[in-house]
């Protein structure tokens, strides 16, 4: 039973306000792409045991998508932040590193 | 005889007698009795029967930990199975019922399975039922069923209510004893929000039954003075009745308060579950008395030696008049204090220690007490009761020794933290040698959202057995959890000295097999010290696969008393040591909470929202028959009296072809999307063109996910140059307005679009047959004549003084208009139609007329040709694909090459050889078998229906090449193995030409 | 034009220390766009300053609360809402947005008396107590398995909406907890 912070409405949203909506920063293949490529995006998903981006919806509040870097493992979060990006934000980036060093980065 | 004692007895009153009964026989208990304590009273020792070898089993705990005295309480709508009598208040009229146990606990037939108990050890069934095969499921399973049962289900509804309810605290303390007072104290000081939960109905936990003094008084002085400064803060919350049933992510934890289990139907809920957040939980739930291994421990009235004491002093009970002690450690020497206290006899402390001068040792030679120290208990005599003990050196083999007699044996295998709360959310262990138990290991606490402890605990919880220790531990971690400095120091603590304990885990600690075989582990499901060895001898060596081989702890007391001591008996067969070992892993909850709890308020009418359109009440009135369509309650039809429902369907398909029929189809998603960029959003999310529309049309659409899968389709209005309205499937509105905000939100956030969901805010009307506009020109103030309103059209106006939008789409192939209306006013409008159509008969129709109309002409429905594996293009609907489009939602995925295999499964009409209905879902088959060995199938049915214009069955479905295969004739299989013939035809039956719809 | 029905009619439930009543129909305009673009407009329409996030502004019949970044609700009698719609289009034409008319979309109920904050707790994972939730304040959550919204109104009482087709599943779920004995976990002097 996690609880995220809304970067929209700054609620400390319960997981039963929430939807989850899967891996963030998935990179869309439409038409042209190569089959790899498209591939990539349908269907391979990082699942990490460790530092993981990832698409939550405050279904049952502002109806905003935003972004959470969570440790799957720990549940630790270290941060949560707005939808309109397609890379994690420097300063999520350092939170991690200040408390994953080892992190080596998105994959 | 009453085991009653004349004097003293904490929690009890003398002057307010209880009445209630025990497996019919009436008894008399006290007011604050439990029910296990009222049963001691009334000499009650036999409580139950055991799981496997229905052996007699006696009351052995006094708390949560309590293995054996499972009961039925309560009647009717009251009764529930599994209920424990340490933890049930007593109350006026309590109705208890043994279980496990036929034809009665006295005598059960099945107690012939403990004389072939050498014949079922660990494994037994595995090893035994196996074969032959067939028997299992017919023969083996049924039987060890109906043995094995223990409480049975209730068979009335419940007559209670639950809930819930949400509290978010900065500190959350679980446990009541002495360690919780001072660290709620402590936290509630410094001005945090604190919330104290107790799972049993008093306060102050061992502390006063062990004659601990605080501050130089009694605890129950220190007790009240606690609770009289906790009680006066605003920002303090204290819950007696109230356990921590479990400790989840992020500082979620649940309280189950069991608010009127002891004045059942007082009007107030049954049980409250709380669902608490909290920044910080101290669990103060103090430590659980270990059992000793010895042969015939599970003897009704032997005992842990806590209990006894419980309920002497709390309850003024004997457990028995003459108890033997036997403890490898000091604290049970205040058993045998208490018992003397109390004017009972104790003729032998039996200590496996070589020796034993500690104060309490002395106090108990002064008082009288003999202890025999270096000795054992090798094993209890007696069947339904202890008669006995025969006593041996505690390092032999046990050979013959000396009999004492009693009634009673109180034993103590020393203390174990109750650690199941820190251990929930990951909270790691570690091991004392000194007080052989494993106690939490602050270094390796749960942590919460920011990666930081969440979870602490206190006192006995965290292996502090001294009472001064616990006072100490609990207010600085008080303090800790509220972030608050540590305040003064709490009030000092002081019991007697006690000599360091030894570990006991076999007693004697040579024992023969044959005493082993007795030597009970877990007293519910009768798994016993030779079991453990026997699962480790033969491979179940790791923790987890040996509690699963053996039953050990899987009885619904968790292992609490048996844990530890099974552990260790592993360890030993495994010559490794108890911490290689380690432990199974604690899940929540830490006893059994209440389905009703966990339900809440979803339960009967509010089991789940069940959505409800503007005419809903109409339907009922009509005496419709309602089918869910998602959360929606829909008309499926309209029976009228003595009326099947197929001839109702059949009624209402040939009034709405044959003149006019009306249809509430307000559950039809209505999303406004808005913006400049409108028609580049929506040429995106559908397979056609949409911003080539022209406002005041419409234009029907499908819509894909990214897998290229049909996913819902409906049609699309312009409303003017950047404003669509866009119709979805009834159950798919919520989720396709989610679908464009993600893709609005996530991906294309630099477009101008804004959408908002208006479904709720129309009821919608579709008037359809050919006097549809008959109807709406009677009802006048809008001209919907073919020039004005063309097919797939629509218009706004008034219509009989309604607002409204009129949309000429159909669904049916009928002339159709549907009219959206504000939802306020939807009821009255459908009166207002229904009063103007009469003269013409108009007629009501439900949601299987409308499927039937619809696969008459061919039109497909999402969940009955789709289920999504299924791409536009399979259903014939290529016409609905944009060409020219660089890219839409599902696009690319259509372009891979299974996509565009020729032999798709495609979409074709089926008719039956004799006109008959095909069977839903009925597959077509091939010749040969697939590389499973299975007959090929070659189609199947997705649409099936009795046409009522054409008197004969029709179908869609979706068959290999289909389209290609017109005229042929399949075989469609049946579930009762027939075959049935039918023809590959064009989807559309009825009206083929659309001459109907365009007038 | 017939009246505009609420979705049950005014349905009303006592229990021991709560009421829950179901208030007839309300005006409501969804206002979608920039903040910053159309706060001269709402101004215009209802009379009221634009709410912060998470507030909403109150002053007599009218409201206007914050829903999302880009998103007010705007509350005023049923009649005014076609002139509010006006109004709005009027000021922003050119400007990106969107104002609908969602007046018949919801139910709106009344939680008032001393046990109205744990009428919502048993219900909604929002903090209720009085230090975590007060009035100016609009919160959207879940009540029970349905989303849904509620402020504290200028007579101290607690105003809930819901979507329409749930409006008798969010009165029975609301009625269960009003009848629910006392629970006492907010200070009592805080009680609405």
């Amino acid at each position: 039973m996690l609880t995220l912070k809304c970067p929209y409405c700054g609620i400390l949203c319960d997981e039963t306000e929430l939807a989850a909506g899967g891996e963030a920063h998935v990179k869309r293949a439409g038409p042209g792409s190569s089959d790899e490529a498209f591939e990539a995006y349908l269907f391979d998903r990082e699942n990490p045991m460790g530092v993981h981006f990832e698409r939550w919806r405050h279904a049952h509040g502002c109806g905003k998508w935003f972004l959470a870097a969570r440790d799957t493992v720990t549940m630790e979060v270290f941060g949560t932040y707005k939808a309109q990006t397609t890379e994690p934000p420097e300063e999520i980036v350092a939170a991690i590193r200040a408390r994953r060093p080892e992190w080596e980065g998105r994959a | 005889m009453s085991f009653r004692l004349d004097q003293g007895g904490r929690l009890i009153d003398r002057n307010a007698p209880l009445g209630f009964t025990f497996d019919t026989e009436p008894m008399q208990g006290l007011s604050g009795d439990t029910l296990a304590s009222a049963l001691l009273a009334n000499g009650q020792t036999l409580v139950n029967r055991s799981y496997k070898y229905h052996r007699p089993r006696g009351i052995v705990a006094s708390g949560a930990e309590e293995p054996n005295a499972l009961v039925g309480l309560g009647q009717g709508a009251r009764f529930e199975p599994d209920q424990r009598a340490t933890t049930t208040e007593l109350f006026n009229g309590l109705t208890a019922m043994s279980q496990n146990a036929w034809p009665s606990l006295g005598f059960d037939m099945l107690a012939v399975n403990q004389w072939v108990s050498s014949m079922m050890p660990a494994g037994f069934y595995y090893k035994t039922f196996i074969w032959p095969r067939p028997f299992w499921k017919r023969v083996y399973e049924p039987l060890i069923r109906e043995a094995a049962a223990s409480g049975l289900p209730p068979k009335e509804p419940d007559a209670d209510t639950y809930e819930h309810f949400y509290a978010h605290v900065d500190v959350l303390v679980v446990g009541g004893g002495i360690a919780g007072l001072q660290a709620a104290l402590t936290a509630g000081r410094s001005g945090a929000r604190v919330l104290l939960i107790e799972q049993t109905p008093h306060w102050g936990g061992r502390a006063p039954v062990d004659g601990v003094e605080i501050g130089g008084q009694p605890a129950d002085a220190w007790i009240a003075a606690s609770l009289s400064e906790l009680r006066g803060m605003d920002n303090v919350t204290l819950r007696a009745r109230c356990m921590g049933a479990g400790v989840y992510d992020h500082g979620f934890a649940l309280g189950y308060e069991r608010v009127s289990d002891h004045t059942p139907g007082d009007g107030r809920p049954r049980h409250r579950l709380w669902k608490i957040r909290a920044g910080h939980i101290v669990t103060a739930t103090g430590a659980i008395e270990r059992p000793l291994s010895f042969a015939g421990n599970d003897v009704p009235g032997v005992m842990l030696a806590s209990a006894v004491r419980d309920y002497v002093v709390n309850y003024d009970v004997a457990p028995g008049r003459r108890t033997v002690v036997v403890t490898n450690n000091d604290d049970a020497y205040r058993t045998a204090l208490a018992l003397i206290d109390a004017g009972l006899e104790v003729p032998l402390v039996v200590d496996p220690r070589e020796r034993n001068d500690g104060p309490l040792a002395r106090e108990c030679a002064r008082r009288g007490v003999q202890v025999e120290t270096g000795a054992a208990v090798m094993k209890v005599k007696g069947r339904q009761r202890v008669e006995g003990v025969m006593l041996c050196r505690a390092n032999g083999t046990g050979g013959a020794g000396a009999l004492l007699d009693c009634d009673c044996v109180a034993m103590s295998g020393g203390w174990s933290p109750v650690v199941h709360l820190w251990s929930h959310c990951g909270g790691k262990l570690q091991w004392s040698e000194e007080n052989a138990h494993f106690y939490p290991d602050a270094s390796r606490a749960p942590t919460g959202a920011d990666g930081e402890p969440f979870v602490s605990t206190a006192g006995a919880a965290s292996g502090f057995l001294r009472s001064g220790d616990v006072l100490t531990d609990a207010a600085s971690k008080g303090a800790a959890a509220a972030g608050a400095e540590a305040g003064e120091d709490p009030p000092a603590a002081t019991d007697l000295e006690e000599v360091p304990m030894q570990p006991v885990w076999v007693m004697p600690a040579q024992a023969l097999p044959e005493l082993q075989s007795k030597m009970f582990l877990d007293f519910q499901n009768d798994v016993k010290v030779s079991d453990v060895r026997l699962a480790a001898q033969e491979g179940y060596e790791s923790v987890e696969l040996a509690k699963r081989y053996t039953t050990l702890g899987m009885a619904n007391d968790q292992g609490k008393l048996s844990n530890i001591n099974g552990l260790a008996i592993l360890a030993k067969t495994r010559n490794e040591s108890i911490p290689q070992v380690g432990t199974t892993t604690f899940r929540p909850p830490y006893q059994p909470i209440s389905f009703g709890s966990i339900a809440g308020e979803a339960r009967g009418e509010t089991f789940q929202p069940l959505r409800r359109t503007p005419m809903y009440d109409w339907h009922e009135e009509q005496g419709a028959y309602m089918e869910p369509v998602g959360q929606w309650r829909r008309p499926y039809c309209y029976p009228k009296q003595g009326e099947s429902h197929a001839d109702a369907v059949s009624r209402e398909v040939m009034a709405t072809r044959g003149s006019v029929g009306l249809l509430d189809a307000s559950t039809l998603g209505k999303i406004v999307v808005k913006g400049p960029d409108a028609g580049r959003f929506l040429d995106m999310l559908y397979t056609n063109k949409m911003s080539s529309l022209k406002p005041g049309r419409c234009r029907y659409g499908l819509m894909c996910n990214e897998n290229g899968f049909l996913m819902d389709d409906g049609v699309v209005a312009r409303l003017d140059e950047d404003t669509f309205l866009c119709h979805t499937t009834s159950g798919g509105a919520d989720h396709v307005h989610g679908w464009m905000e993600d893709w609005l939100q996530c991906e294309w956030w630099d477009w101008k679009v804004y959408t908002a969901n208006l479904t709720e805010q129309y009821g919608q009307i579709a008037v359809v047959g050919p006097n549809a506009r008959a109807v709406l020109e009677k009802l006048g103030g809008l001209d919907v004549s073919k020039e004005a309103l063309p097919f797939m059209g629509w218009v706004e106006g008034e219509l009989a003084g309604f607002p409204v939008r009129v949309y000429r789409i159909s669904f049916s192939g009928e002339l159709s208009f549907e009219i959206a209306v504000p939802a306020g006013q939807a009821r009255a409008l459908w009166d207002k139609v229904l009063e103007a159509g009469r003269e013409v008969g108009i007629t009501p129709y439900g949601t299987e007329a409308l499927h039937v109309m619809r696969a008459e002409k061919g039109f497909i429905m999402i969940g009955d040709e789709t289920d999504g594996t299924v791409i536009p293009q399979d259903l014939g609907l290529d016409w609905a694909i944009s060409k020219k489009k660089d890219d839409y939602l599902g696009k690319r995925a259509q372009e891979r090459s299974h996509m565009s295999r020729p032999d798709r499964w495609k979409l074709v009409g089926i008719e039956t050889l004799d006109g008959s209905v095909l069977p839903d879902g009925a597959y077509a088959v091939g010749e040969g078998v697939n590389a499973n060995g299975q007959r090929v199938t070659v189609g199947r049915v997705t649409s099936t229906y009795r046409s009522p214009m054409l008197d004969r069955g029709i179908a869609m479905g979706l068959v290999e090449r289909g389209s290609e295969r017109m005229g042929e004739v399949l075989k469609l299989a049946t579930t009762d193995g027939r075959m049935i013939e039918a023809k590959i035809v064009e989807p559309v039956f009825y009206d083929p030409e659309g001459e109907k719809q365009d007038v | 034009m017939s009246e505009a029905r609420s979705p049950l009619g005014g349905a009303v439930c006592q229990g021991e220390g709560a009421k829950v009543e179901e208030l007839p129909a309300q005006g409501m305009v969804t206002l979608r766009g920039a903040m910053g673009d159309i706060a001269d407009a709402v101004t215009a329409a209802i009379g009221l300053s634009m709410p912060s996030q998470r507030e909403i502004v109150i002053a007599g019949d009218k409201a206007v609360a914050w829903m999302s970044p880009d998103e007010l609700l705007l509350l005023m009698p049923h009649a005014e809402v076609q002139a509010c719609l006006t109004t709005l289009s009027e000021r922003l034409d050119g400007t990106h947005h969107l104002a609908v008319d969602v007046s018949d979309a919801r139910a709106v109920f009344r939680i008032s008396g001393a046990g109205a904050r744990e009428v919502l707790a048993r219900l909604c994972p929002a903090d209720l107590s009085p230090a975590a939730f007060g009035p100016g304040e609009l919160r959207r959550t879940r009540l029970a398995q349905v989303p849904a919204a509620f402020w504290i109104d200028e007579a101290g009482a607690f105003r809930l909406i819901c979507f329409r087709s749930v409006a008798r599943y969010a009165f029975d779920v609301l009625c269960g907890a009003a009848r629910g004995a006392p629970v006492g976990f907010f200070p009592e002097s805080d009680a609405v």
